[in-house]
């Protein structure tokens, strides 16, 4: 375990809350459902193997489908399959994120605290990075952080 | 985001959650619980219990782990599951003695010594802090102990609640006074005040 750090990086299982459907989604549309599961279970446990050792927390998302797309690879490898549309990730990481959102989680949302709503809105909706929403919202990057994570655990209490 | 979706994604996590255990990757692991004195946070290592937080400290005991101890953290009921067994006793007034592994990693050695001292406050006594001070030998330490004990990272489980001021005046609570006074009660310690019962 680690003594020392700097930043303090959020904890695990908020990455989890946040990211996991994104990435889900992402390697879903990539290996197909069925290797879907198998390659999002190699992402995280590579990702929280590596994690006390990342140098900073910014941009988690991005790292997390960085990995996904390695083990997407991978598995395409194993399988003697050819990865038809890895080369250019990119646009697919930005795809995976506009998937419409259904009405009910909608109706959820809108039900958020106001401060929890633009934030979890500001960040999924917009695709606004942490920093930009706490300038749009006059708040700390920290408060920002723990807005969405409040949202995201509200959310997914009521759509359990 | 849809419905169907955020099913599949949480079976998705459980899994990577078991794997995670399985191979030891997760340093600490929480649960939270719901007790009359509002939810709790309780987080252990492999070595054992290591914080147990109130309600209104939200997230900050996890942020403070993430950045003291390790940031691999999970939500693992599991791992917390006996300290959760033994707290429902308590407040049931089934249990009078915790006995959990205690990873002290986030005390002093100083503070060791005053916690370690207040461990040994039978259920249903207090003593004052002028008392632990002279227990560690450090009798002019009065409010250098105050510290300690107000810093304990394990409330309940360690009984810092059952350290008060001279003269019977209750002192602080990390917690919060209402807290507070609610174990003294619960254990019997203080006489029940209706109106302070439950008001956690």
């Amino acid at each position: 375990m680690h003594t020392t750090r700097g930043p303090a990086l959020p904890p695990f299982q908020w990455l989890l809350d946040e990211h996991a459907g994104t990435v889900l989604r992402f390697l879903t549309r990539h290996v197909g459902g069925t290797d879907a599961e198998d390659c999002f279970q190699e992402t995280m446990l590579a990702a929280l193997r590596a994690y006390p050792s990342l140098a900073h927390g910014t941009n988690l998302r991005g790292w997390l489908l960085t990995i996904a797309r390695r083990k997407a690879v991978d598995s395409f490898r194993a399988s003697g399959r050819r990865p038809l549309s890895l080369e250019d990730a990119s646009g697919e990481i930005a795809a995976a994120e506009s998937t419409a959102p259904d009405a009910e989680l909608w109706d959820a949302v809108g039900r958020l605290p106001a401060k929890q709503r633009r934030s979890v809105g500001l960040r999924f909706a917009g695709d606004r990075p942490y920093d930009e929403i706490a300038r749009t919202l006059s708040i700390s990057e920290e408060a920002a952080r723990r807005n969405v994570h409040e949202g995201i655990k509200k959310l997914r209490r009521e759509m359990r | 985001m849809t419905t169907s979706d955020i099913a599949a994604v949480r079976r998705a996590t459980d899994r990577v959650r078991e794997r995670a255990l399985a191979e030891g990757l997760i340093d600490i692991g929480y649960a939270t619980l719901d007790t009359p004195i509002g939810r709790l946070l309780v987080a252990a290592t492999a070595e054992g219990l290591v914080r147990i937080g109130f309600e209104d400290e939200g997230d900050g005991p996890l942020i403070e782990l993430s950045a003291l101890v390790s940031p691999r953290i999970m939500e693992t009921p599991g791992r917390v599951d006996e300290a959760r067994r033994q707290l429902d006793s308590y407040f049931d007034r089934g249990l009078r003695q915790f006995n959990l592994p205690l990873d002290w990693r986030l005390v002093g050695s100083f503070g060791r010594r005053v916690l370690g001292r207040v461990a040994r406050v039978p259920y249903g006594g207090v003593e004052s802090y002028g008392d632990v001070a002279v227990e560690i030998g450090h009798p002019r330490a009065a409010r250098a102990v105050g510290n300690a004990v107000g810093a304990n990272p394990m409330p309940i489980v360690v009984p810092c609640h059952r350290v008060v001021r001279t003269g019977g005046a209750l002192g602080g609570y990390g917690g919060g006074l209402p807290r507070k006074r609610f174990l003294l009660e619960l254990e019997g310690a203080l006489p029940t005040s209706r109106a302070a019962a439950r008001s956690g």
